[in-house]
């Protein structure tokens, strides 16, 4: 289950964040903070020519007592980073499923640009992109 | 500050309030100034605005966010409805009506004043759609009547929230308002066309000062509109509440009647027509549109780029937050570019937005763009339906879903062109047997599913074609709605067939050339993509390998050459059993076949020597006869050809040989035979060739046999020796030839699979996707 999605733009400024509202939401924001250097991290050891379309992370890095959060990175061409922070208690969630939801994110995100009321580097406001977050969001449950 | 309830109409009423406040288009806050000219134009005392201020926490925050503003207004209500002002009462006094403001401005007023003159000239700034921002939420005028308010008020807080909220007007439901909207179409197109988007914006502030807008939302266009709606209420039932205040009404707006009774009638058509769909574009509304496509992009058929469409729609001043969810509303193919009815969609809604409608959530079905392009003419608005997009039309902001079909639609096509294609392609008819044909076929298959998928289809088709060219075809066509499928499927129905086929062929291949004078067959007909396992020997192993079957098909034509002697006396007969039991019983070793058929060259040379012979060398040849034949099943035939030759010379020496056989076959084992023999026989056992126990006693017994002619046949033997050893050289350079083939035939194999790992290595990283 998605707990938290976040889209930071190349600069390393948030574009999107949203978590699920039961947790004390700082504490995503933090972690997705955290996991901007492991992904900054992984970006500058590919180097080539190769972009590495999608990157994925999965770190154990914070297993609370009942849950484990894992954090998964996602990089596009632009230098876009989508951070997903999943809880894996109930569901062990597949590489494929994740994938398929970071695709999902990428091709929302992709709908927002193309808007041209939306200036990038803006905050992702619209309302398309959020029903999608909040339908990933929820449908792990 | 507790929780706020509010009504539907009260929703609706506040948030208009609050959009006409928030000048500055910030959605949170909301400008002071606009907030204490709302209050004042509540006509209420000022130390209850202040009170209400202080409730709602305004004047503790500074500023009127959104849920103040909301208790704000709610306390409004409140105050005018003459109830203490209490933070309590916010929720708990029920039914409460929605605060009334007067109208303070001149510019309302005369507003008001004029509403009741038909201007058709309001109508002309834009179609009515955009009302002037502060006009909306003006509402009330209270200078009109004020009697005639407190039902108003009433019906309005029970009506759907029109922001309108005129005294005069009850407030339409969605559908009415509409009908309003779409009437302004008609005479702003034919009042004014407007130039371009940057005029009729203005235009209608100008209409404002002179035009009604007894409603602000609508104001402009609005004499006539609240007439008829207020007459299209009576048509409606779910006005029934207004009707009460028709007669309220009536008296008031008698001069507007007027001038609105002769839309009347159109009106009520129209309303009773829409009534269902507060989203359909009228054909005024849809003309209107169409002008302003055209001002942007002349071309009807073509696209306005998303940032002509940004600008244009920037002049609505409609909040960019709106503006981006108009358009991801309204770009349904999310392309950045806007289609006609893209544009007709976001107009209507950002219409709908300035009168005051939230935008929905997701596209309404009348807006949604539809595939054929129709023309300008007059259904198209109204068509509700989407035609052909088979992804589900109800997702306002499609995503990708709309691509697939295209994708999907277009794939079957491919293949079918492809395989029509792959019909007419001429193929050459293949010789070889299907082995190798299945094999070259599953190499494609695997090399070419994920590169080409049509690659596989050319090269099937000219496999097929040689064959049932139905079946392939028929199996072609059902496999290409599988991408991946067909290809394996296609092979594998169809290569029995060809096995069958071919086998069939080969039987009839190898019957034809008894006599094959020449090597090994020659290697299969190669394909034009044929792959290059189609050495003969590949078609020789594996043909064997096959089925017992093969072997002994192309194991008879060693065998056949014994055969067309049917003059021969039973002498050969008696061979012949024992050369079909050596042949059969070395069947199974491919290589032997192949040195059998050069000994059908040696044949020749082997006859003449043996007639040379001939006379002195009955026994011998008898003898070497069982020798060779347990060394040499290919020499077994020339052997028994020999054999057959010297006794259709001499009778009697096939009558001779023949007891000499017989009593080799008849006489057990025999002590170890001389050393002639031995060493003729280790000549010939020195060769890899497997050697049945039969065979061995034959040797024995014809070593037996010779015994007695032993000394007689060393001669011979060195003849004999040189004979075999000639043959066992060209049996050598058959083996050395055959070896170097396949040699070659490994090359090429390998060859192959690094390109296919080159392949697979290049396409690896796709498979991440």
């Amino acid at each position: 289950m998605a707990v938290c999605i976040a889209v930071i733009a190349k600069e390393n400024y948030p574009l999107y964040i949203r978590s699920t509202p039961t947790e004390n939401e700082l504490k995503f924001h933090y972690m997705v903070h955290t996991s901007l250097d492991v992904v900054d991290e992984k970006i500058s050891a590919m180097g080539k020519a190769l972009v590495d379309q999608r990157e994925l992370y999965l770190g154990l890095l914070y297993p609370t007592e009942d849950y484990k959060l894992c954090r998964y990175g996602y990089v596009t061409n632009s230098k876009v980073k989508f951070v997903m922070v999943v809880d894996s208690s109930n569901t062990a969630l597949r590489d494929n499923e994740i994938r398929s939801m970071f695709r999902k994110l990428h091709n929302s995100y992709t709908d927002v640009m193309c808007n041209p009321f939306y200036n990038p580097g803006d905050r992702i406001q619209s309302r398309a992109f959020d029903n999608m977050v909040t339908s990933m969001m929820i449908q792990v449950c | 500050m507790e929780g706020l309830t509010l009504s539907d109409a009260e929703q609706k009423y506040y948030s208009d309030l609050f959009s006409y406040c928030d000048i500055e288009s910030t959605k949170k806050v909301v400008v002071n100034g606009r907030v204490l000219e709302l209050f004042r134009a509540a006509q209420l005392p000022n130390d209850v605005v202040l009170q209400i201020m202080e409730l709602c926490g305004a004047t503790r925050l500074g500023y009127f966010g959104r849920s103040q503003f909301y208790i704000a207004l709610k306390l409004v209500a409140v105050a005018q409805s003459g109830f203490p002002l209490r933070v309590e009462s916010i929720n708990t006094v029920k039914d409460l009506p929605l605060p009334r403001f007067v109208a303070s401005k001149n510019e309302q007023e005369s507003r008001h004043a004029a509403s009741y003159s038909s201007d058709s000239e309001n109508q002309g700034s834009y179609s009515g759609v955009i009302p002037p921002p502060p006009g909306r939420g003006q509402v009330k005028k209270g200078s009109v009547s004020h009697d005639t308010v407190q039902p108003r008020t009433s019906a309005d807080a029970q009506e759907p929230a029109s922001p309108v909220v005129s005294p005069q007007q009850s407030p339409p439901t969605s559908p009415h308002t509409w009908r309003k909207h779409s009437r302004h179409p008609s005479g702003g197109n034919s009042e004014r066309p407007l130039a371009g988007p940057g005029p009729f914006w203005s235009p209608f502030g100008e209409a404002q000062s002179g035009s009604s807008a007894g409603d602000a939302v609508w104001s402009g266009h609005s004499p006539p509109p609240p007439q008829e709606n207020w007459v299209s209420f009576a048509d409606t039932p779910p006005t029934s509440t207004l009707l009460t205040m028709h007669p309220a009404s009536v008296q008031d707006q008698t001069t507007v009647r007027t001038v609105a009774s002769a839309t009347t009638a159109i009106e009520i058509r129209r309303q009773s027509s829409s009534y269902d769909d507060p989203w359909k574009i009228t054909d005024e509304q849809r003309q209107y549109y169409v002008n302003q496509f055209k001002t942007i992009q002349p071309d009807l058929n073509g696209f306005i780029p998303g940032s002509a469409a940004k600008e244009f729609f920037t002049k609505s001043k409609l909040p960019i937050l709106e503006l981006s969810h108009i358009w991801e509303l309204s770009d349904f193919d999310k392309d950045g570019a806007l289609t006609l009815d893209e544009f007709c969609a976001a107009f209507h809604l950002v219409v709908a937005r300035k009168n005051g409608y939230d935008l929905p959530e997701k596209l309404p079905e009348s807006l949604m763009p539809k595939l054929i392009d129709l023309e300008d003419s007059a259904d198209v608005g109204d068509q509700p339906g989407e035609v052909g997009y088979s992804g589900s039309p109800a997702e306002a902001p499609p995503s990708k879903s709309p691509s697939m079909p295209s994708l999907n639609q277009t794939w079957p096509e491919l293949n079918q062109s492809s395989e029509d294609t792959a019909i007419v392609h001429p193929v050459p008819i293949r010789m070889t047997p299907s082995k190798i044909h299945m094999q070259e076929m599953e190499l494609k298959r695997t090399g070419s599913d994920h590169t080409n998928p049509t690659s596989p289809l050319l090269v099937k088709p000219s496999d097929l074609l040689e064959e049932n060219k139905i079946n392939s075809s028929v199996k072609f066509a059902s496999g290409n709605t599988v991408a991946d499928g067909y290809s394996s499927s296609d092979s594998f129905t169809s290569d029995p067939e060809q096995i069958g086929s071919n086998v069939t062929r080969q039987r009839s291949h190898s019957g034809t050339s008894p006599d094959n004078t020449a090597p090994p067959p020659p290697p299969p007909r190669p394909q034009p993509s044929h792959s290059r396992s189609s050495s003969l020997d590949m078609n020789r192993t594996f043909t064997v390998t096959t089925g017992q079957q093969q072997a002994g098909v192309v194991a008879h034509p060693p065998a056949v050459p014994p055969r067309p002697q049917p003059s021969q006396a039973p002498g050969p007969a008696v061979h012949r059993p024992v050369d079909a039991d050596g042949l059969i019983t070395h069947t199974s070793t491919s290589p032997q076949q192949i040195p059998e058929q050069p000994n059908f060259a040696d044949f020749s040379q082997f006859e003449v020597f043996a007639a040379s012979n001939v006379n002195d060398e009955q026994d011998d040849e008898a003898e070497k006869h069982p020798e060779v034949l347990p060394a040499e099943k290919a020499s077994d035939p020339a052997s028994s050809l020999r054999v057959a030759k010297t006794d259709s010379k001499t009778e009697e020496k096939t009558a001779a040989s023949a007891p000499a056989n017989v009593s080799k076959g008849t006489t057990p084992l025999a002590p170890p035979p001389k050393p002639v023999r031995r060493r003729l026989k280790s000549e010939d056992e020195l060769r890899p060739e497997v050697d049945e126990h039969t065979q061995k006693t034959g040797v024995l017994a014809a070593v037996l046999a010779s015994q007695p002619s032993i000394p007689r046949s060393v001669g011979k033997d060195k003849k004999a020796i040189q004979a075999s050893i000639r043959r066992n050289k060209e049996t050598n350079t058959v083996l050395a030839r055959l070896n170097s083939e396949l040699q070659q035939q490994l090359k090429d194999v390998l060859e192959e699979r690094i390109s296919l790992e080159v392949q697979l290595e290049q396409l690896r990283p796709f498979s991440h996707l």
